[in-house]
Protein backbone atom coordinates (compact mmCIF):
# COMPACT_ATOMS: atom_id res chain seq x y z
CA UNK A 1 0.00 0.00 0.00
CA UNK A 2 1.27 3.44 -0.88
CA UNK A 3 2.26 5.29 2.27
CA UNK A 4 0.38 8.57 2.44
CA UNK A 5 0.65 9.27 6.16
CA UNK A 6 3.44 11.74 6.79
CA UNK A 7 5.47 12.08 9.97
CA UNK A 8 4.90 15.73 10.76
CA UNK A 9 3.16 18.89 9.67
CA UNK A 10 6.49 20.34 8.56
CA UNK A 11 7.24 17.25 6.48
CA UNK A 12 3.79 17.50 4.87
CA UNK A 13 4.58 20.91 3.36
CA UNK A 14 8.37 20.55 2.98
CA UNK A 15 8.40 20.48 -0.83
CA UNK A 16 5.99 23.38 -1.44
CA UNK A 17 8.11 25.89 -3.37
CA UNK A 18 8.04 29.67 -3.55
CA UNK A 19 5.56 30.84 -6.20
CA UNK A 20 3.27 27.81 -5.78
CA UNK A 21 -0.48 28.01 -6.48
CA UNK A 22 -2.20 26.71 -3.36
CA UNK A 23 -5.86 26.12 -2.50
CA UNK A 24 -6.97 26.47 1.13
CA UNK A 25 -10.25 24.93 2.31
CA UNK A 26 -12.55 26.43 4.94
CA UNK A 27 -15.46 28.80 5.38
CA UNK A 28 -16.79 30.81 8.29
CA UNK A 29 -14.19 29.55 10.75
CA UNK A 30 -15.00 25.88 9.98
CA UNK A 31 -12.90 23.41 8.02
CA UNK A 32 -9.66 25.40 7.77
CA UNK A 33 -6.38 23.42 7.64
CA UNK A 34 -4.99 25.67 10.36
CA UNK A 35 -2.15 23.38 11.40
CA UNK A 36 -0.92 23.02 7.81
CA UNK A 37 -1.18 26.79 7.31
CA UNK A 38 0.97 27.31 10.41
CA UNK A 39 3.52 24.84 9.04
CA UNK A 40 3.57 26.58 5.67
CA UNK A 41 4.04 29.88 7.42
CA UNK A 42 6.97 28.46 9.43
CA UNK A 43 8.55 27.16 6.26
CA UNK A 44 8.57 30.72 4.96
CA UNK A 45 7.39 30.11 1.38
CA UNK A 46 7.01 33.33 -0.58
CA UNK A 47 5.13 34.71 -3.57
CA UNK A 48 2.36 32.17 -3.42
CA UNK A 49 -0.98 32.44 -5.18
CA UNK A 50 -3.67 31.65 -2.60
CA UNK A 51 -7.02 30.32 -3.77
CA UNK A 52 -9.48 30.52 -0.91
CA UNK A 53 -12.96 31.80 -0.17
CA UNK A 54 -11.55 34.41 2.20
CA UNK A 55 -8.28 35.90 3.41
CA UNK A 56 -8.17 35.08 7.10
CA UNK A 57 -9.46 36.38 10.39
CA UNK A 58 -6.79 38.68 11.80
CA UNK A 59 -3.83 36.29 12.36
CA UNK A 60 -6.06 33.24 12.17
CA UNK A 61 -6.61 30.93 9.23
CA UNK A 62 -4.84 32.47 6.21
CA UNK A 63 -4.20 35.73 8.10
CA UNK A 64 -0.72 34.70 9.23
CA UNK A 65 0.37 34.26 5.60
CA UNK A 66 -0.61 37.86 4.82
CA UNK A 67 0.89 39.16 8.05
CA UNK A 68 4.21 37.59 7.03
CA UNK A 69 3.97 38.83 3.44
CA UNK A 70 4.03 35.36 1.90
CA UNK A 71 1.18 35.84 -0.57
CA UNK A 72 1.49 37.68 -3.88
CA UNK A 73 -1.90 37.01 -5.49
CA UNK A 74 -5.30 35.93 -4.22
CA UNK A 75 -8.28 34.36 -5.93
CA UNK A 76 -11.21 34.70 -3.50
CA UNK A 77 -14.92 35.40 -3.34
CA UNK A 78 -15.06 37.28 -0.04
CA UNK A 79 -11.75 38.39 1.50
CA UNK A 80 -13.70 39.32 4.62
CA UNK A 81 -14.19 42.14 7.10
CA UNK A 82 -11.58 40.77 9.54
CA UNK A 83 -8.85 40.06 6.98
CA UNK A 84 -6.92 43.14 8.09
CA UNK A 85 -3.45 41.83 7.11
CA UNK A 86 -4.69 41.10 3.59
CA UNK A 87 -6.44 44.47 3.31
CA UNK A 88 -3.32 46.38 4.46
CA UNK A 89 -1.14 44.73 1.84
CA UNK A 90 -3.85 44.99 -0.83
CA UNK A 91 -4.09 48.76 -0.18
CA UNK A 92 -0.31 49.07 -0.58
CA UNK A 93 -0.36 47.06 -3.82
CA UNK A 94 1.74 44.26 -2.32
CA UNK A 95 -1.01 41.72 -2.97
CA UNK A 96 -3.27 41.54 -6.02
CA UNK A 97 -6.74 40.03 -5.89
CA UNK A 98 -9.19 38.48 -8.34
CA UNK A 99 -12.71 38.46 -6.91
CA UNK A 100 -14.83 35.55 -8.13
CA UNK A 101 -18.49 34.85 -7.31
CA UNK A 102 -18.49 32.07 -4.73
CA UNK A 103 -20.34 29.41 -6.69
CA UNK A 104 -18.34 30.22 -9.81
CA UNK A 105 -15.14 29.82 -7.78
CA UNK A 106 -16.37 26.31 -6.92
CA UNK A 107 -17.28 25.50 -10.51
CA UNK A 108 -14.00 26.81 -11.92
CA UNK A 109 -12.13 24.51 -9.55
CA UNK A 110 -14.46 21.66 -10.39
CA UNK A 111 -13.90 22.29 -14.10
CA UNK A 112 -10.16 21.94 -13.52
CA UNK A 113 -10.80 18.72 -11.60
CA UNK A 114 -13.06 17.35 -14.30
CA UNK A 115 -10.82 18.07 -17.27
CA UNK A 116 -13.17 20.72 -18.63
CA UNK A 117 -11.65 23.77 -20.27
CA UNK A 118 -14.37 26.24 -19.31
CA UNK A 119 -18.08 26.91 -19.14
CA UNK A 120 -20.63 29.63 -19.83
CA UNK A 121 -22.67 31.21 -17.04
CA UNK A 122 -25.16 34.03 -16.56
CA UNK A 123 -23.53 34.83 -13.19
CA UNK A 124 -21.65 38.11 -13.32
CA UNK A 125 -22.96 39.29 -16.70
CA UNK A 126 -22.76 43.11 -16.93
CA UNK A 127 -20.80 43.28 -13.66
CA UNK A 128 -17.11 43.92 -12.94
CA UNK A 129 -16.61 40.16 -12.99
CA UNK A 130 -17.33 40.10 -16.73
CA UNK A 131 -14.46 42.45 -17.61
CA UNK A 132 -12.22 40.93 -20.26
CA UNK A 133 -14.30 37.77 -20.61
CA UNK A 134 -15.93 36.48 -23.78
CA UNK A 135 -19.68 37.14 -23.80
CA UNK A 136 -22.27 35.40 -25.96
CA UNK A 137 -25.98 34.63 -25.99
CA UNK A 138 -27.19 31.07 -25.43
CA UNK A 139 -30.92 30.26 -25.38
CA UNK A 140 -31.60 33.99 -25.36
CA UNK A 141 -29.52 34.53 -22.21
CA UNK A 142 -26.42 36.68 -21.98
CA UNK A 143 -23.55 34.66 -20.53
CA UNK A 144 -19.80 34.83 -20.03
CA UNK A 145 -17.03 32.29 -20.45
CA UNK A 146 -15.30 31.20 -17.24
CA UNK A 147 -11.99 29.32 -17.18
CA UNK A 148 -10.79 26.51 -14.89
CA UNK A 149 -8.80 27.20 -11.71
CA UNK A 150 -6.14 24.63 -11.01
CA UNK A 151 -3.56 24.47 -8.22
CA UNK A 152 -0.24 22.83 -7.49
CA UNK A 153 -1.29 22.01 -3.94
CA UNK A 154 -4.53 21.89 -1.96
CA UNK A 155 -4.37 22.14 1.83
CA UNK A 156 -7.61 20.83 3.29
CA UNK A 157 -9.21 19.76 6.57
CA UNK A 158 -11.31 16.64 7.12
CA UNK A 159 -12.65 14.88 10.17
CA UNK A 160 -11.34 11.43 9.49
CA UNK A 161 -9.09 9.67 6.98
CA UNK A 162 -8.43 6.01 6.54
CA UNK A 163 -4.84 5.03 5.75
CA UNK A 164 -5.65 5.11 2.03
CA UNK A 165 -6.95 8.69 2.18
CA UNK A 166 -10.70 8.18 2.03
CA UNK A 167 -12.20 11.15 3.87
CA UNK A 168 -15.24 12.12 5.88
CA UNK A 169 -16.09 15.61 7.09
CA UNK A 170 -17.86 17.01 10.12
CA UNK A 171 -21.07 19.10 9.83
CA UNK A 172 -20.57 22.29 7.79
CA UNK A 173 -16.77 22.01 8.00
CA UNK A 174 -17.02 20.23 4.64
CA UNK A 175 -17.58 23.41 2.57
CA UNK A 176 -14.80 23.91 -0.04
CA UNK A 177 -12.62 20.98 1.06
CA UNK A 178 -13.95 18.18 -1.19
CA UNK A 179 -13.84 20.45 -4.26
CA UNK A 180 -10.28 21.63 -3.66
CA UNK A 181 -9.17 18.06 -2.99
CA UNK A 182 -10.05 17.26 -6.61
CA UNK A 183 -8.54 20.32 -8.27
CA UNK A 184 -4.88 20.23 -7.24
CA UNK A 185 -1.90 18.10 -8.32
CA UNK A 186 -1.09 17.31 -4.69
CA UNK A 187 -3.71 17.31 -1.94
CA UNK A 188 -2.56 17.42 1.66
CA UNK A 189 -5.18 16.79 4.33
CA UNK A 190 -5.07 17.37 8.06
CA UNK A 191 -7.51 15.23 9.99
CA UNK A 192 -8.63 14.76 13.57
CA UNK A 193 -8.29 11.01 13.31
CA UNK A 194 -6.66 8.34 11.10
CA UNK A 195 -8.40 4.96 11.02
CA UNK A 196 -7.49 1.61 9.40
CA UNK A 197 -8.52 0.85 5.83
CA UNK A 198 -12.06 -0.48 5.90
CA UNK A 199 -13.07 1.42 9.02
CA UNK A 200 -15.04 3.94 6.96
CA UNK A 201 -18.07 2.41 5.27
CA UNK A 202 -17.53 2.80 1.51
CA UNK A 203 -20.92 4.47 1.13
CA UNK A 204 -19.97 7.06 3.74
CA UNK A 205 -16.80 8.20 2.00
CA UNK A 206 -17.16 11.82 0.89
CA UNK A 207 -13.75 12.32 -0.76
CA UNK A 208 -12.40 9.12 -2.36
CA UNK A 209 -8.74 8.32 -1.69
CA UNK A 210 -7.72 8.91 -5.32
CA UNK A 211 -7.79 12.65 -4.62
CA UNK A 212 -5.68 12.54 -1.45
CA UNK A 213 -1.88 12.35 -1.49
CA UNK A 214 -0.68 13.15 2.03
CA UNK A 215 -2.37 12.68 5.40
CA UNK A 216 -1.38 14.23 8.69
CA UNK A 217 -3.17 13.92 12.00
CA UNK A 218 -3.24 17.26 13.78
CA UNK A 219 -4.95 18.77 16.75
CA UNK A 220 -4.84 21.95 18.66
CA UNK A 221 -5.07 24.98 16.41
CA UNK A 222 -8.46 26.57 16.12
CA UNK A 223 -9.39 30.17 15.49
CA UNK A 224 -12.83 31.21 16.67
CA UNK A 225 -14.53 34.50 15.83
CA UNK B 1 -39.53 68.88 10.46
CA UNK B 2 -39.66 65.38 11.80
CA UNK B 3 -40.38 62.83 9.13
CA UNK B 4 -43.18 60.33 9.59
CA UNK B 5 -42.10 57.02 11.09
CA UNK B 6 -40.86 54.39 8.72
CA UNK B 7 -40.71 50.65 9.34
CA UNK B 8 -37.81 49.44 11.48
CA UNK B 9 -35.37 46.89 10.09
CA UNK B 10 -37.20 44.25 12.13
CA UNK B 11 -40.53 45.30 10.62
CA UNK B 12 -39.11 45.09 7.09
CA UNK B 13 -38.03 41.53 7.93
CA UNK B 14 -41.44 40.82 9.43
CA UNK B 15 -43.20 41.97 6.25
CA UNK B 16 -40.80 40.04 4.01
CA UNK B 17 -41.40 36.87 6.06
CA UNK B 18 -44.99 36.94 4.84
CA UNK B 19 -43.75 36.33 1.28
CA UNK B 20 -42.56 32.84 2.25
CA UNK B 21 -44.77 29.81 1.68
CA UNK B 22 -44.97 26.55 3.60
CA UNK B 23 -42.31 24.04 2.59
CA UNK B 24 -40.21 26.58 0.67
CA UNK B 25 -36.43 26.26 0.32
CA UNK B 26 -35.08 29.67 1.21
CA UNK B 27 -31.71 31.45 1.34
CA UNK B 28 -31.34 34.54 3.53
CA UNK B 29 -28.53 37.01 2.87
CA UNK B 30 -26.65 39.33 5.21
CA UNK B 31 -28.31 42.26 6.96
CA UNK B 32 -32.07 42.68 7.17
CA UNK B 33 -32.77 39.33 5.39
CA UNK B 34 -31.00 37.50 8.20
CA UNK B 35 -33.66 38.78 10.63
CA UNK B 36 -36.49 37.11 8.70
CA UNK B 37 -36.02 33.73 10.40
CA UNK B 38 -37.23 35.33 13.65
CA UNK B 39 -40.55 36.37 12.10
CA UNK B 40 -41.82 33.25 10.35
CA UNK B 41 -45.61 33.08 10.54
CA UNK B 42 -46.76 30.39 12.99
CA UNK B 43 -47.31 26.93 11.52
CA UNK B 44 -45.03 27.59 8.54
CA UNK B 45 -42.09 25.25 7.96
CA UNK B 46 -39.34 26.67 5.78
CA UNK B 47 -36.07 24.93 4.90
CA UNK B 48 -33.29 27.45 5.22
CA UNK B 49 -30.33 26.97 2.91
CA UNK B 50 -26.83 28.18 3.75
CA UNK B 51 -24.20 28.60 1.06
CA UNK B 52 -21.63 26.70 3.12
CA UNK B 53 -23.59 23.51 2.58
CA UNK B 54 -26.58 23.28 4.89
CA UNK B 55 -30.23 22.68 4.10
CA UNK B 56 -32.62 22.72 7.04
CA UNK B 57 -30.79 25.24 9.19
CA UNK B 58 -32.62 26.00 12.42
CA UNK B 59 -32.40 28.78 14.99
CA UNK B 60 -29.15 30.25 16.24
CA UNK B 61 -27.34 28.18 18.86
CA UNK B 62 -27.93 29.18 22.48
CA UNK B 63 -24.98 29.94 24.77
CA UNK B 64 -23.27 26.65 25.62
CA UNK B 65 -24.81 24.94 22.61
CA UNK B 66 -22.41 26.39 20.00
CA UNK B 67 -20.52 24.05 17.68
CA UNK B 68 -18.14 26.03 15.48
CA UNK B 69 -18.29 23.40 12.74
CA UNK B 70 -21.99 24.26 12.40
CA UNK B 71 -22.19 27.92 11.39
CA UNK B 72 -24.22 29.96 8.92
CA UNK B 73 -22.86 32.17 6.14
CA UNK B 74 -22.30 34.95 8.67
CA UNK B 75 -20.14 32.66 10.83
CA UNK B 76 -22.81 32.46 13.54
CA UNK B 77 -23.28 29.05 15.25
CA UNK B 78 -26.68 27.61 14.33
CA UNK B 79 -28.76 24.48 14.87
CA UNK B 80 -30.50 22.04 12.54
CA UNK B 81 -34.13 21.04 12.10
CA UNK B 82 -35.18 17.41 11.51
CA UNK B 83 -34.51 16.43 7.91
CA UNK B 84 -31.46 18.65 7.51
CA UNK B 85 -28.57 17.72 5.24
CA UNK B 86 -24.97 18.72 4.49
CA UNK B 87 -23.22 19.02 1.12
CA UNK B 88 -20.17 20.80 -0.25
CA UNK B 89 -20.03 24.42 -1.41
CA UNK B 90 -20.33 23.57 -5.13
CA UNK B 91 -23.62 21.76 -4.55
CA UNK B 92 -24.75 24.59 -2.26
CA UNK B 93 -24.35 27.00 -5.16
CA UNK B 94 -25.68 24.53 -7.68
CA UNK B 95 -28.86 25.02 -5.65
CA UNK B 96 -28.66 28.83 -5.77
CA UNK B 97 -27.66 29.13 -9.41
CA UNK B 98 -29.65 26.26 -10.85
CA UNK B 99 -33.06 27.57 -9.83
CA UNK B 100 -33.59 24.98 -7.10
CA UNK B 101 -34.35 27.41 -4.26
CA UNK B 102 -37.86 28.79 -4.09
CA UNK B 103 -36.93 32.14 -2.59
CA UNK B 104 -33.74 34.06 -1.95
CA UNK B 105 -33.69 37.28 0.07
CA UNK B 106 -30.76 39.68 -0.28
CA UNK B 107 -29.90 43.08 1.11
CA UNK B 108 -29.38 45.91 -1.35
CA UNK B 109 -27.64 49.24 -1.93
CA UNK B 110 -29.64 50.03 -5.08
CA UNK B 111 -32.41 48.44 -7.15
CA UNK B 112 -33.20 49.81 -10.62
CA UNK B 113 -36.55 50.05 -12.35
CA UNK B 114 -35.44 47.17 -14.60
CA UNK B 115 -34.86 44.97 -11.55
CA UNK B 116 -31.06 45.29 -11.57
CA UNK B 117 -29.41 44.90 -8.17
CA UNK B 118 -26.28 46.49 -6.69
CA UNK B 119 -25.38 45.10 -3.27
CA UNK B 120 -21.70 44.26 -2.95
CA UNK B 121 -19.59 47.39 -3.17
CA UNK B 122 -19.99 51.08 -2.47
CA UNK B 123 -18.05 53.14 -5.01
CA UNK B 124 -14.99 54.73 -3.46
CA UNK B 125 -15.05 52.46 -0.42
CA UNK B 126 -11.69 51.29 0.90
CA UNK B 127 -10.48 47.75 0.55
CA UNK B 128 -11.05 44.90 -1.84
CA UNK B 129 -14.81 44.55 -1.42
CA UNK B 130 -16.26 41.07 -1.51
CA UNK B 131 -18.82 39.30 -3.67
CA UNK B 132 -19.45 36.10 -1.73
CA UNK B 133 -22.48 34.20 -2.98
CA UNK B 134 -24.58 37.21 -3.99
CA UNK B 135 -23.99 37.02 -7.75
CA UNK B 136 -24.78 33.30 -7.91
CA UNK B 137 -27.92 33.83 -5.85
CA UNK B 138 -29.05 36.85 -7.89
CA UNK B 139 -28.56 34.98 -11.17
CA UNK B 140 -30.36 31.82 -10.15
CA UNK B 141 -33.10 32.38 -7.60
CA UNK B 142 -36.61 31.50 -8.75
CA UNK B 143 -37.88 34.45 -6.71
CA UNK B 144 -35.49 37.14 -5.52
CA UNK B 145 -36.68 39.49 -2.79
CA UNK B 146 -34.55 42.48 -1.78
CA UNK B 147 -34.95 43.95 1.70
CA UNK B 148 -33.47 47.39 2.30
CA UNK B 149 -34.18 50.90 3.49
CA UNK B 150 -35.92 53.02 0.86
CA UNK B 151 -33.30 55.77 1.14
CA UNK B 152 -29.68 56.10 2.23
CA UNK B 153 -28.83 57.67 5.58
CA UNK B 154 -28.24 60.91 3.65
CA UNK B 155 -31.71 60.62 2.11
CA UNK B 156 -30.70 59.63 -1.44
CA UNK B 157 -33.07 57.25 -3.21
CA UNK B 158 -32.00 53.62 -3.37
CA UNK B 159 -34.72 52.73 -5.88
CA UNK B 160 -33.24 54.29 -8.99
CA UNK B 161 -33.61 54.49 -12.76
CA UNK B 162 -30.18 52.95 -13.29
CA UNK B 163 -27.79 51.60 -10.66
CA UNK B 164 -24.69 53.77 -10.21
CA UNK B 165 -23.08 51.30 -7.79
CA UNK B 166 -21.26 48.18 -9.07
CA UNK B 167 -23.85 45.65 -10.19
CA UNK B 168 -24.56 42.27 -8.62
CA UNK B 169 -26.93 41.14 -11.36
CA UNK B 170 -29.25 42.46 -14.06
CA UNK B 171 -33.04 42.04 -14.27
CA UNK B 172 -32.90 39.66 -11.31
CA UNK B 173 -35.10 41.26 -8.62
CA UNK B 174 -38.75 40.21 -8.31
CA UNK B 175 -39.86 42.07 -5.19
CA UNK B 176 -38.46 44.83 -3.01
CA UNK B 177 -39.53 45.30 0.61
CA UNK B 178 -38.45 48.64 2.07
CA UNK B 179 -39.30 50.70 5.13
CA UNK B 180 -41.88 52.55 2.99
CA UNK B 181 -43.33 50.08 0.50
CA UNK B 182 -43.55 46.69 -1.18
CA UNK B 183 -42.72 46.86 -4.89
CA UNK B 184 -42.90 44.26 -7.65
CA UNK B 185 -40.64 44.29 -10.71
CA UNK B 186 -42.75 43.99 -13.87
CA UNK B 187 -41.91 44.30 -17.56
CA UNK B 188 -43.19 47.87 -17.45
CA UNK B 189 -41.24 48.81 -14.32
CA UNK B 190 -41.62 48.76 -10.55
CA UNK B 191 -45.21 48.51 -9.38
CA UNK B 192 -46.28 49.72 -5.96
CA UNK B 193 -48.03 46.82 -4.19
CA UNK B 194 -48.28 48.08 -0.61
CA UNK B 195 -47.49 51.20 1.41
CA UNK B 196 -46.12 51.52 4.93
CA UNK B 197 -48.78 52.66 7.42
CA UNK B 198 -49.39 56.39 7.11
CA UNK B 199 -47.62 56.89 3.76
CA UNK B 200 -49.23 57.83 0.44
CA UNK B 201 -48.18 56.74 -3.04
CA UNK B 202 -47.17 60.33 -3.87
CA UNK B 203 -45.01 60.64 -0.78
CA UNK B 204 -43.20 57.39 -1.59
CA UNK B 205 -42.77 58.44 -5.22
CA UNK B 206 -41.14 61.67 -4.05
CA UNK B 207 -38.50 59.63 -2.23
CA UNK B 208 -37.91 57.36 -5.24
CA UNK B 209 -35.88 58.12 -8.37
CA UNK B 210 -37.52 55.44 -10.53
CA UNK B 211 -41.04 56.16 -11.75
CA UNK B 212 -43.37 53.83 -9.88
CA UNK B 213 -46.39 52.20 -11.45
CA UNK B 214 -49.49 52.81 -9.35
CA UNK B 215 -52.68 50.93 -10.23
CA UNK B 216 -55.77 51.93 -8.25
CA UNK B 217 -55.78 52.27 -4.49
CA UNK B 218 -52.56 50.90 -3.00
CA UNK B 219 -53.29 48.97 0.22
CA UNK B 220 -51.48 49.48 3.51
CA UNK B 221 -48.86 46.90 4.52
CA UNK B 222 -49.97 44.34 7.06
CA UNK B 223 -47.32 43.03 9.38
CA UNK B 224 -47.76 39.60 10.89
CA UNK B 225 -49.80 39.62 14.05
CA UNK B 226 -51.95 42.65 13.24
Amino acid sequence: MKQKIVASLDAAVADIPDGARIMFGGFGGAGFPNNLIQALSRKGVKNITAISNNCGTREGELGIMFKNGQVRHVIASFPGPHANYFQDRFAKGEVTCELVPQGILCERMRAAAAGLLGFYTTVGVATEVANGKEERVIDGKRCILESPIHADFALIKARKADELGNLTYRLAARNFNPIMAMAADTTIVEVDEIVPVGAIEPENVITPAIFVHRIIQAKGVRFAG
Amino acid sequence: MTEKPRLTREQIAQRAAKELIDGAYVNLGWGIPNLIADYLPKGLTVYFHSENGILGMGRRAKPGEEDYDLVDAMKVPVTLIPGASFFHQADAHLMTRGGHLDVAVLGGFQVSEKGDLANWKIPGSKGSGGIGGAMDIAAGAKTLIVCMEHNTKEGAPKIVKKCSYPLTGIACVNTVVTDLAVLDATKEGLQLRELAPGWSADEVQNLTEATLIVRGQVPEMKLAGN
